[in-house]
């Protein structure tokens, strides 16, 4: 065959929700034979953590589905993030999409690089320690080095 | 009596899974043998159908039964 395609993808968020684009995209890509990167930035750091607890809040997002009205005020209230995400987590199963460990993971066999932007790692006062060995760290210039004759980009 | 070398049930299970796993299984096949797929994600039929057409490997037949899905893809 001729020269793979190449998808690179820019992942800034860190909630349960938003992993899923690029992980989803990444590893499907990858399937079809496409020469893969994500540039993770920002909370997408988040998602590099060797122990994931990725967790989604309706507050800020008016547009969640809910299984019954929740006033904003109530949205707000402890423990509600964690049960949110608990009843995320349930649908998901019952659904059956894939955890966002094993997408990774699927990535990750399918040699995807998975690169940390290292300014934000500085920023926020992460260590290689947080992160799964298999990550690589970079600048700006690094992710056009790839993104610069890739067939699709995203910003996620 | 199966007319295929490997079959994989992909039933309840949503994208990307059914393609991640028909990939997976794909890779420990040789060229030319047969995957039969059964799944249950209505998305599956046009996902298998671009997997196929990107990938090379030949989506030999597809139907549809009640819900459930069938595809049969050779190995390029």
């Amino acid at each position: 065959m001729s020269e793979p395609k190449k998808l690179a993808i820019i992942a800034t968020k860190g909630s349960l929700d938003w992993a899923y684009p690029p992980f989803i995209l990444a590893s499907t890509a990858a399937a079809l034979g496409y020469d893969t990167e994500i540039f993770f930035t920002f909370y997408g750091l988040q998602l590099l953590r060797k122990k994931l607890d990725l967790q989604v809040s309706p507050l800020g997002n008016p547009a969640m589905p809910m299984p019954f009205p929740v006033p904003v005020m109530a949205q707000a209230l402890p423990g509600m993030q964690g049960f949110i995400t608990k009843m995320m987590k349930q649908k998901l199963t019952d659904k059956g999409v894939a955890s966002i460990e094993y997408l990774r993971e699927m990535c990750i066999e399918a040699e995807v690089k998975l690169v940390a932007c290292q300014m934000t790692v500085d920023l926020f006062d992460f260590t290689k320690a947080d992160f799964l060995d298999e990550v690589e760290y970079g600048g700006a210039a690094s992710f056009f080095e790839f993104a610069g004759d890739a067939d699709v980009t995203l910003y996620i | 009596m199966a007319d295929f070398d490997q079959e994989l049930d992909a039933t309840g299970l949503n994208c990307p899974l059914p393609i991640l796993k028909a990939k997976k299984a794909l890779n420990t096949m040789n060229s030319g043998q047969t995957l039969h797929v059964l799944t249950t994600d209505p998305g599956s039929v046009k996902d298998f159908a671009a997997f196929a057409k990107q990938t090379g490997n030949k989506l030999l037949s597809s139907g549809e039964d009640g819900g459930k899905y069938t595809f049969l893809l050779e190995k390029a």
